[in-house]
């Protein structure tokens, strides 16, 4: 090879970096290791982590335990489908694309909007793009986030305001109801308002009246945001683009993404057709090759950062393409039935628990609104040391919510799933029955 | 053949995997709910059996070209060979199976990962700190240049442009647009590469950075970068360095060294994870020294061989925030991180040294039948252009559809936009001598065939499955959903 270069050896080709500027010596890095030595290493390391499998979890707040089936690690395992790049080439590339127009399509029919992209990096990321576009789309700088929006949510929106954040102010959720009441928003919405964002079901597991809010944004001129953490809701909840909702964003880690300590999950973004000009990230669209066949490509390229740089809708380029296509794998091998079906045994199976939970002395339901399968409740003692004293007994009892809001020092957030069969929950009513009620 | 719609399959009723039985009482929707709109249908939502999902799945994989499938020579993505181990590593229960608010007693193992992850790419990169938070290399640069613009403020002296040569990534832009800066577009001179003179006569005061790649996007090594920076310095401003290009330097070069105190790394590209058909990625940022205070929150912190995730703000004053939430794409690290340990010091110089290698070969190989605008020696990718071919008619469009008839995977494509027609080729280390003379000779072969039959080129693929597709159309009739009927 060398000789076909025309240089004697390799370090000959080397010295093109200037001598100056090369490292004298080795980089301080362990020397390699073998597969099986490999294996080994990591699989000690996974095993100092304890697992929901090992574990009681009832922890949701943005990530949640469902079961994974099988044909879903089967799609994503294909390797044609997760060694490709960005469908750049359509005639080489028509499974991620046709498999993306799928994705698109599913996420248009739970949210019933009429425009999706290809997925944004997560469900906080995408609230902040849903928030630049609705600042872009009204050519207005005030930006409303009710209180009960996820607080990691509401900080990465902060973040993308950069300097900007004069102009965002939270509308503060009712703390008998744990909702956000209607009469908070239209105090706070006025002429100056871009958007107002809400979480429904909120962070507290609270089901928001979203077309009171999208009625009151819509006569000051606002768009309404809803994000949504846990779109599992969706097989039951009618959806907000039948509510009034112009951007719908969340989080899709739900659709058969493994818990992974919080990533790589998938932002999905749907909007009003109004806006498609408006929206972030990769769209795929449907068109016909030479021969007429119908086939599928990257579509829309002139909001992106590759064609418009800096006057692009968004610099987000690589997405989160996998974890869409184990969305589709997902949703379609449930289905229609399957996914109401366990919508409805969430819905039962948290209503349990907090039947349970509230039945016990010292133990109250903290927030009176409706809600899907998280809840909160208030017990008398100190959470903290309730939830530690429950991982001995290897339960994971839920978030104390002091970390995100001082105000609810004796609160706790707890999520039920399919994956919490009533034995174990009744264990853990046992279990936190031995921390209250003195 | 077409390969239906997984909606077009559904027959009404048909259902693939069911939840499991109820074991507590089955709630009704409405009773519990109430005053809750609630929806009794999805409407056109797919009802397949699970063996209708396997095929369909099946084979819209074989309308894929992946890097398993074969040569994938794109210029700036660096697809490497994605070792199957890695794969299995991030399945193992321990990683995959962790919730992020777990207690950290409890993730110890996923918090040693990553603070040892951080760790190795600080010193591959010459930096202080690393935050592992960003999602992809995109949101590493908004990440990096959200801190500048913090630090300047804190300065109590805002400065509001960004230098960018005009062979940076366009994300390199919107990104920067993003974070409130004005960028100042900096033509790289005739040999493609920055001089001093050039940032000199742009540089001043109220310029905050300087955004380059090295290698640049020309797959040539910024041999001025230590004089360039220092311009950048002297005026008081930063250095950023997109480290998609990394592949290049590992073992050789440090970018600290070079006087950059920001570089984002693409995980996906130069430590292997695949790229899965646009993601997932990861786009660690690591920094100087200075810059460390307005890293984004949590910090991953060790105390006395006990990890945990930090995310006082009393502490962390000065942070941006947060880009996302949790604490990044976790199992595309577990995947870098298994592959630096594989791979060790010497298998990483080497990968370098390799890459550089075939970049090369392939660079020498060609450039008698394709133009090579920039005639030294390059690094891990090299630029040609369709100018001899476009004599005749064809274009890199062309040539790069023609390719697919060979069974390879077309470069990079009119990449990077100062070249007319680029051609970007980047090899990676993991191909062998064999498959890289598959390539010069279908390469070879495709300018014959554009001097004697351009007609040819012009109507290629003819042999994938789909023709070439019309991309002007889907953009100007618009059709991005399924839709019952229609």
């Amino acid at each position: 090879m060398c000789e076909a270069i025309g240089v004697a050896s390799v370090e000959e080709l080397l010295e093109v970096f200037p001598g100056e500027l090369k490292l004298k010596r080795p980089l301080d890095l362990p020397e390699g290791l073998p597969e099986q030595e490999l294996l080994g290493l990591l699989k000690s390391i996974s095993k100092k982590n304890r697992t929901v499998e090992e574990y009681a979890s009832f922890l949701g707040a943005g990530a949640y335990n469902h079961y994974l089936p099988s044909v879903v690690d089967y799609a994503i395992s294909r390797s044609e489908l997760y060694s490709a790049y960005t469908p750049y080439q359509p005639e080489m590339s028509q499974g991620t694309l046709q498999a993306t127009f799928e994705y698109q399509t599913l996420i248009c029919q739970l949210t019933a909007m009429e425009v999706s992209n290809a997925s944004l990096y997560d469900g906080a990321s995408a609230t902040a793009e849903a928030v630049l576009m609705a600042r872009r789309k009204t050519g207005r700088k005030k930006v409303l986030l009710s209180s009960a929006v996820h607080p990691e949510y509401r900080e990465t929106v902060k973040t993308h305001l950069v300097a900007d954040n004069e102009s965002l102010a939270e509308v503060p959720y009712c703390t008998e109801s744990g909702s956000t009441l209607p009469g908070a928003s239209l105090s706070a919405v006025d002429k100056e308002t871009a958007c107002l964002v809400i979480q429904s079901p909120n962070f507290f597991g609270a089901i928001e009246d979203v077309s009171a809010h999208a009625e009151i944004a819509h006569k000051k001129g606002a768009l309404l945001i809803v994000s949504i953490a846990e779109p599992l809701s969706l097989g039951l909840l009618k959806p907000p683009g039948l509510l009034g909702c112009d951007i719908v964003v969340g989080e899709g880690q739900s659709f058969g993404n493994p818990l992974a300590f919080g990533g790589p999950y998938l932002g999905f973004m749907a909007a009003k057709e109004e806006l498609l000009r408006q929206m972030p990230g990769r769209i795929v669209g449907e068109t016909k090759d030479t021969n007429g066949k119908r086939s599928f490509c990257l579509t829309l390229a002139t909001r992106e950062q590759h064609i418009r740089r800096e006057r692009a809708t968004s610099n987000i380029c690589t997405n989160e393409g996998l974890s869409a296509l184990a969305a589709l794998a997902y949703l379609s091998a449930l289905g229609k039935k399957g996914l109401m079906d366990l919508a409805r045994l969430n819905l039962s199976k948290a209503h349990y628990l907090m039947q349970q939970l509230s039945a016990l002395p010292g133990v109250t339901h903290a927030f009176g609104s409706p809600f899907f399968n998280e809840f909160v409740i208030k017990v008398e003692e100190d959470p903290q040391e309730i939830l530690q004293g429950l991982v001995s007994s290897s339960i994971l009892g839920g978030i104390a919510l002091k970390r995100f809001y001082p105000e609810l020092s004796k609160h706790i957030l707890l999520c039920a799933t399919e994956m919490n069969p009533k034995h174990e929950m009744d264990r853990f009513v046992r279990e936190l029955s031995s921390f209250t009620g003195g | 053949m077409e390969e239906k719609l997984i909606f077009e399959m559904s027959v009404k009723g048909r259902h693939g995997v069911l939840p499991g039985g109820f074991d507590v009482p089955g709630e009704s929707p409405g009773e519990v709910l109430p005053g809750v709109a609630l929806r009794d249908d999805i409407e056109g939502f797919p009802e397949v059996s699970e063996g209708d999902v396997v095929r369909h799945f099946t084979r819209l994989a074989s309308r894929n070209f992946g890097i398993d499938t074969g040569f994938y020579p794109l210029g700036s993505c660096t697809m490497k060979y994605n070792p199957k181990i890695n794969e299995e590593i991030a399945r193992l229960e321990g990683f995959a199976r962790l919730h992020p608010y777990e207690p950290p007693e409890l993730c110890q193992g996923a918090l040693e990962l990553m603070y040892e992850l951080e760790r190795y790419l600080a010193e591959i990169s010459g930096m202080d700190a690393v935050t592992l938070q960003p999602a992809a290399g995109a949101q590493g640069e908004l990440c990096g240049m959200l801190m500048i613009g913090a630090y300047f403020r804190d300065k109590g002296k805002p400065r509001g442009k960004v230098i960018i040569p005009d062979t940076a990534h366009g994300t390199n832009s919107s990104s920067s647009h993003l974070a409130g800066f004005k960028v100042v577009r900096v033509a790289s001179e005739g040999k493609g590469v920055l001089t001093p003179e050039a940032i000199k006569s742009v540089m001043d005061e109220d310029t905050a950075a300087l955004m380059l790649t090295n290698p640049n996007t020309l797959g040539l090594f910024e041999s001025n970068i230590k004089e360039v920076v220092e311009v950048v310095h002297e005026k008081g401003g930063l250095g950023y360095c997109d480290g998609a290009n990394l592949n290049a330097l590992m073992g050789f070069m440090k970018l600290g060294e070079m006087g950059v105190d920001l570089v984002q790394l693409n995980l996906h590209k130069t430590f292997s994870p695949p790229h899965g058909g646009g993601g997932p990625g990861s786009g660690p940022l690591g920094v100087k020294k200075v810059l460390e205070p307005y890293l984004p929150l949590p910090r991953i912190v060790k105390e006395k061989a006990l990890f945990s995730l930090d995310s006082e703000r009393t502490r962390h004053t000065a942070t941006v925030g947060r880009l996302k939430a949790f604490y990044g794409n976790f199992l595309v690290m577990v995947r870098a991180y298994s592959y630096l340990r594989c791979m060790g010091r010497t298998g990483l110089t080497r990968a370098s040294e390799m890459a550089i290698l075939n970049a090369n070969y392939i660079k020498e190989r060609l450039k008698g039948h394709f133009y090579l605008p920039f005639d030294t020696p390059c690094m891990h990718e090299c630029v040609f252009t369709d100018r001899y071919q476009s004599e005749k008619g064809v274009t890199t469009m062309d040539i790069a559809k023609r390719l697919m008839d060979y069974g390879f995977h077309p470069p990079t494509i009119y990449f990077p936009l100062v070249v007319s027609g680029a051609i970007m080729v980047e090899p990676t280390e993991t191909e062998s001598l064999e498959t890289l003379d598959a390539f010069i000779d279908a390469m070879k072969a495709i300018a014959e065939e554009a001097e004697k039959d351009p007609g040819l080129l012009k109507n290629s693929p003819g042999k994938t499955e789909t023709a070439r597709v019309d991309e002007a159309g889907a953009a100007r009739n618009p059709r991005l959903r399924w839709v019952q009927g229609k």
